[in-house]
C-alpha cells in the first residue's frame, strides 16, 4: 500500500533512510500529505524534497500551503540566527519546495495514481488542518493528524462523515484528559488579564503566531469591546499581523460563526489591536502583548519576559502546552522565584503566572467519540505519552470492542484489510433482488415484512470474470439443458358425501391453511396450488401416479411438486391423508 | 439513459436546461431565467415628463392604433410590473417527479425558486459552494432591483397578469409578440411573477453545496462530482458515476481563464457518455468548415500524442484575445473620461467585472486621470468580499497571489484607498457626497430595465462624450428602445463564453468518451464524422433522445466474508467451472452494487439441496445407484403412444413401491413414501449436475 507520509518531528530526528535504503523515495512513496502547518508536521519537508530529492506529489490544504512557508522560514531563522545551528534548508529551498505542492479543497477527492485515492476532512486543530482519508482498492484508512472535536471561537470542530474504515490512526496528545466546558476557563483568563491591566500592569501572552494567538485575541477583542476597555493590545511580530491577513482571506476554513459574521464585519479585523514596537517594552502604563514564540523558548517573547517578570503588577499568561526544558514549562511546573534563561542569566519572577488551558487538541472524550462514530476495524494511537496512550487503548478495546494498537517509533503493525470479490451480475439476478418479498404474519396485529434476499448463483470460469446469475439462467450460461426433478403422487381424497368438486377443493384448502402456516393457496375450479405444489382432481380411472395398493374407487387428487417444495409437498399430502 | 433538452438557452445569461433520465432517476440540469425577455417591459420612468407620457399613453389606447406599420417606439413597451420568463418546457414536467437538480453555474440558479416554491418539489439540489453563494446574491439583487417596480406600480391584486391582456392585438409589434408568445405562440405559460426574498431563502435551504471535486452520492446510486468549467467563478461541469457507467456533462467551458479556475478536462477522461452542452458557438458567427483536421495523424506514441493534444487545447491565443478585449474596454473608458464623459458598464459576468475593476483601477492609477469608480449594487460589497475568499475556484495566478499573502483580486486595495466606491443603491445617502463626474460606474442590470443602470443611462444618454458598455446581443433587440435617441457612445462586448468549435474535435480525442451527445445545431456547424473512435448522437431541443446502455452488466462486489462461506460445486464435465449458490443482501453504496451477508443468515448454504439440475438420467445408472442404497427397482422401456416420446419408467419394488419416470426434460418420482422419495432424490442428485 502506498504510504501517506506525514513528516513528523524536526528534520534532524527523522532518518529518512528508513523509508528507502536506496534513496529512491519517488518509488517508495505514492505521495506526501501534510495535514497542517505545524513544524512537527511540515518541518522536514523542504529538506526531504530539496536535499533528499523526493520528487513525487505533495498535497496540502490551501491554508496550509499559504501558511507553511511563513512557518518554515520562521523556524529556519530561529534555528540559524538565534540558536546558531546549521541550517537544514535555505529560503530558496522553501520556495522551491512549495512550488511543488498541490493545494486541496476540503472533501476534494483526488486520484493520486491508479490505486490511491485521497480526501481531506476538516480537523479544526489550526486553520487548514485536515484529517486524511486514503483508499487503496477496497482498503480504507483515516489519519487524523491533530484535531479538535470542540468548536473554537475562530475554528470549527472536526467534521467527518461515516466511512467504512479498516484503520483509524488517531493522535492522542491528551489521551487521559477530559475537559469540561471552556467557558469558565475563558472567564478566568479574561478576569486575570483584566485584573492585571486594571492594576496598571502589563500582560504578556507568549504564543505562536498562528492559532491560539487568533483565538485569544478574538476573545480579548470581544471583551474589550463589551467592557469598553481602552488598554492597548499589541501583536509583537509582523508575522502575526500577516497571519491575520491570511485568516481574513481563508475565511471559508474558519468557524461557522465567523463565516456568518464575515459579510458585515471580518472578525479578524481586530478593533483594539495594534502593532508593537520594541520601544514600548519600557513605556509606562498597562498593555497586553501577544509575543512570539510560545512556550518562552527563545526570541522576542523571552526578551520581553526578562523585562516584565520582575514586577509583581505584571502577568504572564501561558496558553497551551509547554515542552519540558523551556522557560514556559518551568513557570508552569511550579512557582519559581527565579528562572535561568538559556544563556545563564537569572531573572527574578515576581509577576503573576496564569495558565490558560486552551488546547486545540482533542481530549480523551473526543478521541472516543470519533472512534465510536467512525467504528473502524482497527485503531492505532500515535502522538502522545505512552502511559496515557496505553490506558486509552484499554478503554477503546473494552468499551468499543475495537482492536487498538500503540506502536513504538520504528515498529510496524499489520492489518488485514477489507477485500471484495468482483463479479458481473445479470439483469435477471438484479431484478430478482429488487422484487419485493413480502411476508405477512398475523398474530394480533398484521405485520408486513419485506426481507429481500439476493439469491443467485456465482459462476466462476477459469481465466474469466466471475458472473452472478439467477438460478434460472445457470444452465444457459453452462450451455446445458434443464432437467427438472419433481415428485408426483395421486392421493386419494374422500369428500363428505357427493359434494361438488369446487366445494371439495375449498374444504381441502381450508384444512391445508389450518395446518400449514404461512402459505398462500390459489384455488381455481378443480385445482389448487401452493407454491410449486399443484393438485388436480384426477378424472382418470387409472392414473400412473396412483399408488397401486390403494383402490381405484373414490376421488383422487393428482399432485405434482418440484424438489424446491419437497417438505411442503409432503406436509400437504399428510394433511390430505389425515382427512381420509 | 434518456436526455431531453428543454431549452438550448441563449448565451451566458441564459444557460441551457436539460432533463436527464439516469438509472431511473430524473435529473434536471440548470434552471435559468430568460432575462433578456424582460426588455419588453418599460423601465421605471425617472422623470415626471416621461411618466406623464406613458400614463397618457395607457389612458388613450386609441392613439396607439394609429401607429400601425411603423417603427417601434418606447410607448410600445409594456408598462407594468415585469414578469419573468422561465424555461417553457420545464412546466410540462411534474415537479414532484424530479429527483435531482444539478446546477452548473450561477446563472442556472436564477429560476430555481420558481421550482422550489412548488409544494410538490422534493428533489435534492446540488451546486458548488461558490455557485450557491453567488447565485443567491444575484437572486437577492434581482429582487431588490425589482422592488422599484413594485413601488411604482403598487401591489398587483389578481394573480392574472393584466399586462398580458392586450398583447395579442393586431397593432402590437411583431417583435414584442414574438418575445411574449414565443415562436410557436405557446410561451405565455412560462411567464412568472418574481419570487420574494423568502422564496430565495427557502430555496437555498434545500441546496446541498459541494466543495471543489467533492464526491456526493445520491440515494447510494449516483456519485456526482463538480469540476471547474472555467466559465465563471464557481461554474462547473458534472461527472456522474453510476452502476451502469459514467457520464460527463460539459457545459460552456473555457480552457484558459484569467479569473476562474480553468476547465478541468483531465478529470473527464474516458467516460462512457459525454453530454456536450456548450451552445456558445451559436452566439458567434464563425463557421468551421475544415473543423475536423483529423488530429490522430500524428505518429508519436499515444501518450505523447495525448499530451500534445491537451497542450493544444491550452494555447493562450484565445485567452490573450480576451485580455485584449478587456484592455480595449479600459482604454475606451479612459478615453471618454479624458474627454469629460462618464462610462456605464452593465456586464453581468462576475469574472469579467472583477477583471475590469482591477484593470481600470490599475490603469487609472498609472495615468494622471482622477476618475472615481463606482460599483452600485445591493450585493456589491458582499460579492467583492466573497470573491477573495475562495482560492479553490480561482485561476492559478490568483491562487498564488493568495498564497503569497495578497488578495486574489486587486479591488480590495482600491476600495480601501477610496478609488473604488461601493454603494448598495443609487439613492444611498453617501453616494451624493462622493459623486463626481466624469466617473466610471459598474451597475446592473444588463437588460437595462432594472437597477441603477436605468437612471444612469437616462442621465447620460444625451451626452456624446459618455460611453455605455453593453453585453452583446442587447442592442439588436428591444434593449435600447426606451432610451432612444442616444447620443452616447456604445461599446458592445462579446467575451468568450464557451469552447471554440474548432477545439471540439481535439477535445473529444483527448477525452475519449465512448459516446458523445452533441446538439444538432452544433453538429450542423462542424463535421464530426471523421472522429472514428466516438459514436456521436445528436439531440435537439424538446425531443427525448434515448441512449442505449454501453456496459453490458454492472459489477457486484461480494464481501470477502460472504465469499469465504460459499460452498462450491464442481461440475462433472467441466473442469474449468465452479459454481456456488449465493445468498445475501444486495446493497447499493457509492454507485456500486455490494453483496453482503443477509439479515437472516441462511443455514449454511452447503446443506441446502440443489434446486436446479441439468444433464440426463440413464435409468440403468439410476437403478445401480438405488441398489447401493438398498432400493431395488427395474427398468421398463415404454415408448410413448406416438412413439416419439422417449419416456422410461423404473418400477421400485422394495422397500416400498414407487415409480420413477424419466425423460430428457425431467424426472418425476412417484410414491407416497416420503423416505423412499428422499432417497431416490439423493440418487438422482448424485447422477445429475445441479445447484
Amino acid at each position: 500500500m502506498a504510504i501517506d507520509c506525514l513528516i513528523l518531528g524536526a528534520g534532524q530526528e527523522i532518518d529518512f533512510s528508513l523509508l528507502s535504503k536506496t534513496g529512491d523515495f519517488d518509488k517508495e512513496l505514492s505521495c506526501i500529505i501534510i495535514t497542517h502547518f505545524h513544524m512537527d508536521h511540515v518541518g522536514a519537508l523542504p529538506y526531504f524534497t530539496e536535499v533528499c530529492g523526493y520528487n513525487g506529489p505533495i498535497y496540502m490544504s490551501y491554508p496550509t500551503k499559504a501558511l507553511s512557508p511563513l512557518m518554515l522560514e520562521d523556524y529556519r531563522r530561529v534555528m540559524v540566527d538565534r540558536r546558531g545551528e546549521e541550517e537544514l534548508f535555505t529560503t530558496t529551498h522553501i520556495a522551491n519546495c512549495m512550488k511543488k505542492v498541490i493545494a486541496l479543497d476540503l472533501k476534494q477527492t483526488i486520484q493520486v495514481d491508479q490505486d490511491l485515492q485521497i480526501r481531506g476532512y476538516y480537523a479544526g486543530h489550526v486553520i487548514g488542518a485536515v484529517m486524511v482519508y486514503a483508499k487503496v482498492g477496497d482498503a480504507a484508512i483515516v489519519y487524523t493528524g491533530d484535531y479538535n472535536m470542540t468548536t473554537d471561537r475562530h475554528l470549527g470542530a472536526a467534521k467527518i462523515e461515516r466511512l467504512q474504515l479498516d484503520l483509524l490512526i488517531s493522535e492522542s496528545t491528551y489521551a487521559t484528559t477530559i475537559r469540561g466546558s471552556k467557558y469558565p476557563r475563558e472567564r478566568e483568563f479574561l478576569q486575570a488579564v483584566h485584573k492585571c491591566v486594571a492594576g496598571g500592569g502589563k500582560a504578556l501572552i507568549p504564543s505562536f503566531a498562528l492559532g491560539r494567538a487568533q483565538e485569544l485575541c478574538m476573545l480579548l477583542d470581544d471583551y474589550w469591546e463589551r467592557m469598553n476597555i481602552k488598554v492597548p493590545i499589541y501583536f509583537s511580530s509582523g508575522l502575526t499581523i500577516q497571519a491575520n491577513m491570511y485568516y481574513k482571506m481563508l475565511i471559508s476554513w474558519t468557524s461557522q460563526n465567523v463565516k456568518e459574521k464575515h459579510a458585515t464585519h471580518n472578525p479578524f479585523d481586530f478593533k483594539n489591536v495594534k502593532d508593537f514596537d520594541r520601544s514600548l517594552i519600557h513605556a509606562p502604563g498597562p498593555c497586553v502583548l501577544f509575543a512570539t514564540p510560545g512556550m518562552l523558548c527563545a526570541g522576542f517573547s523571552l526578551e520581553v519576559f526578562k523585562h516584565w517578570a520582575p514586577s509583581p503588577l505584571n502577568l504572564v499568561a501561558l496558553p497551551g502546552y509547554s515542552v519540558a526544558g523551556t522557560v514556559g514549562h518551568k513557570l508552569m511546573s511550579g512557582k519559581p522565584t527565579t528562572v535561568d534563561l538559556y544563556n545563564g542569566t537569572k531573572v527574578d519572577v515576581r509577576c503573576k503566572i496564569h495558565q490558560v488551558a486552551f488546547s486545540p487538541h482533542t481530549d480523551a472524550k473526543g478521541i472516543m467519540d470519533l472512534t465510536k462514530f467512525l467504528s473502524p476495524k482497527n485503531v492505532v494511537l500515535v502522538h502522545g505519552e505512552k502511559p496515557s496512550m496505553m490506558s486509552l487503548k484499554d478503554k477503546i478495546t473494552s468499551e468499543l470492542n475495537i482492536p487498538c494498537f500503540v506502536p513504538a517509533n520504528g515498529e510496524t503493525v499489520s492489518f488485514t484489510s477489507t477485500t471484495f470479490i468482483k463479479a458481473t451480475a445479470s439483469d435477471t439476478f438484479l431484478k430478482s433482488c429488487s422484487s419485493p418479498n413480502f411476508k405477512f404474519s398475523n398474530s394480533t396485529q398484521l405485520h408486513v415484512t419485506d426481507q429481500r434476499t439476493a439469491d443467485g448463483v456465482l459462476v466462476v470460469e477459469k481465466n474469466k470474470k466471475s458472473k452472478i446469475v439467477h438460478q434460472d439462467e445457470v444452465s444457459e450460461v453452462l450451455n446445458e439443458k434443464n432437467h427438472e426433478v419433481s415428485l408426483a403422487y395421486c392421493c386419494p381424497v374422500k369428500g363428505k358425501g357427493e359434494s361438488e368438486d369446487v366445494d371439495l377443493i375449498k374444504e381441502l384448502s381450508e384444512k391445508i391453511t389450518e395446518t400449514v402456516s404461512g402459505t398462500q393457496i390459489h384455488e381455481s375450479g378443480n385445482c389448487l396450488q401452493v407454491g410449486s405444489f399443484k393438485g388436480t382432481l384426477c378424472l382418470k380411472d387409472k392414473c400412473v401416479h396412483r399408488s397401486e395398493i390403494s383402490s381405484s374407487e373414490g376421488v383422487f387428487l393428482c399432485c405434482n411438486w418440484s424438489v424446491a417444495d419437497l417438505e411442503l409437498g409432503w406436509k400437504i399430502i399428510n394433511v390430505i391423508k389425515q382427512n381420509l | 439513459m434518456k436526455l431531453t433538452c428543454l431549452s438550448k438557452g441563449d448565451g451566458f445569461q441564459y444557460p441551457p436546461c436539460h432533463i436527464l433520465n439516469l438509472c431511473g432517476f430524473r435529473i434536471l440540469i440548470d434552471c435559468p431565467l430568460d432575462l433578456l425577455a424582460i426588455t419588453i417591459f418599460s423601465p421605471v420612468p425617472c422623470d415626471v415628463e416621461a411618466s406623464e407620457y406613458s400614463s397618457l399613453d395607457a389612458q388613450n389606447p386609441v392613439q396607439k392604433k394609429q401607429k400601425l406599420e411603423r417603427e417601434m417606439t418606447p410607448a410600445d413597451l409594456v408598462c407594468a410590473e415585469p414578469w419573468y420568463k422561465t424555461v417553457k418546457a420545464l412546466h410540462l414536467w411534474e415537479v414532484s417527479l424530479i429527483d435531482v437538480v444539478l446546477i452548473s453555474n450561477p446563472m442556472g440558479v436564477l429560476g430555481l425558486p420558481f421550482l422550489t416554491q412548488n409544494p410538490g418539489f422534493c428533489a435534492k439540489i446540488y451546486m458548488t459552494e461558490a455557485t450557491a453563494k453567488i447565485g443567491q446574491l444575484m437572486m437577492e439583487d434581482l429582487v431588490s432591483m425589482h422592488m422599484e417596480f413594485r413601488g411604482f406600480y403598487g401591489p398587483e391584486d389578481s394573480s392574472f397578469p393584466g399586462w398580458m391582456k392586450n398583447l395579442d392585438r393586431e397593432e402590437v409589434p411583431a417583435l414584442l409578440k414574438k418575445v411574449v408568445f414565443g415562436e410557436s405562440g405557446d410561451d405565455l405559460g412560462s411567464w412568472m411573477r418574481l419570487y420574494s426574498l423568502d422564496d430565495i431563502k427557502s430555496c437555498m435551504k434545500k441546496v446541498q453545496a459541494v466543495n471543489y471535486a467533492e464526491e456526493v452520492c445520491y440515494n447510494g446510486t449516483l456519485v456526482m462530482k463538480a469540476l471547474s468549467s472555467g466559465l465563471d467563478i464557481g461554474a462547473c461541469n458534472w461527472l456522474i458515476n453510476g452502476p451502469h457507467g459514467s457520464l460527463s456533462y460539459v457545459s460552456d467551458s473555457i480552457f484558459v481563464s484569467h479569473h476562474a479556475k480553468s476547465f478541468d478536462f483531465h478529470g473527464l477522461k474516458g467516460n462512457d457518455v459525454m453530454i456536450y452542452s456548450d451552445f456558445s458557438c451559436l452566439q458567434s458567427t464563425e463557421l468551421t468548415e475544415n473543423g475536423c483536421n483529423s488530429p490522430d495523424t500524428a505518429t508519436n506514441s499515444s501518450e505523447k500524442k495525448d499530451e500534445n493534444l491537451a497542450a493544444s487545447l491550452l494555447d493562450t491565443e484565445e485567452s490573450l484575445e480576451e485580455l485584449e478585449k478587456l484592455a480595449f474596454v479600459c482604454s475606451c473608458a479612459a478615453e471618454s473620461a479624458d474627454a469629460g464623459g462618464s462610462t456605464l458598464i452593465t456586464i453581468t459576468q462576475i469574472g469579467i467585472v472583477l477583471q475590469l475593476l482591477e484593470l481600470m483601477s490599475n490603469s487609472l492609477e498609472s495615468s494622471s486621470l482622477k476618475v472615481p469608480i463606482f460599483v452600485i449594487s445591493s450585493v456589491a460589497e458582499e460579492l467583492l468580499a466573497y470573491t477573495n475568499t475562495i482560492p479553490e475556484w480561482l485561476c492559478k495566478q490568483r491562487q498564488e497571489k493568495l498564497i503569497s499573502g495578497e488578495p486574489s483580486f486587486g479591488h480590495l486595495k482600491f476600495i480601501k484607498d477610496k478609488k473604488i466606491h461601493l454603494f448598495p443603491a443609487i439613492h444611498s445617502p453617501n453616494l451624493i457626497t462622493s459623486w463626481q463626474e466624469p466617473c466610471i460606474v459598474f451597475a446592473p442590470h444588463s437588460s437595462l430595465r432594472l437597477g441603477p443602470s436605468v437612471q444612469l443611462l437616462q442621465r447620460w444618454r444625451g451626452d456624446p462624450k459618455s460611453l455605455l458598455v453593453l453585453e452583446d446581443g442587447l442592442s439588436s433587440g428591444l434593449g435600447l428602445l426606451p432610451f432612444r435617441p442616444i447620443a452616447m457612445k456604445i461599446l458592445q462586448c462579446s467575451f468568450l463564453s464557451g469552447i471554440r468549435l474548432q477545439k471540439l474535435p481535439t477535445l473529444l480525442s483527448v477525452l475519449q468518451p465512448k459516446r458523445v451527445l452533441v446538439p444538432d445545431v452544433v453538429n450542423q456547424r462542424i463535421n464530426l464524422t471523421e472522429i472514428k473512435t466516438n459514436s456521436i448522437l445528436k439531440y435537439s431541443e424538446n425531443k427525448t433522445l434515448r441512449v442505449p446502455r454501453i456496459t453490458a452488466n454492472p459489477d457486484v462486489e461480494i464481501m470477502a466474508e460472504l465469499a469465504s462461506k460459499l460452498s462450491w460445486r464442481k461440475l462433472r464435465q467441466r473442469e474449468n467451472f465452479g459454481i456456488a449458490r449465493l445468498k445475501g443482501e444486495l446493497l447499493m453504496k457509492d454507485g456500486k452494487y455490494r453483496l453482503v451477508s443477509g439479515l437472516e443468515q441462511e443455514e449454511s448454504s452447503g446443506k441446502a439441496r440443489p434446486l436446479r439440475h441439468w444433464g440426463s438420467v440413464a435409468p440403468e445408472t439410476l437403478v445401480d445407484a438405488l441398489l447401493k442404497m438398498g432400493i431395488t427397482g427395474s427398468v421398463e422401456h415404454s415408448t410413448g403412444e406416438d412413439g416419439s416420446e422417449d419416456n422410461r419408467i423404473i418400477h421400485v419394488t422394495n422397500p416400498s413401491s414407487g415409480l420413477i419416470e424419466t425423460s430428457e426434460m425431467g424426472t418425476t418420482i412417484i410414491t407416497d413414501d416420503e423416505n423412499i422419495a428422499s432417497q431416490i432424490f439423493q440418487a438422482i442428485d448424485g447422477i445429475l449436475d445441479g445447484i
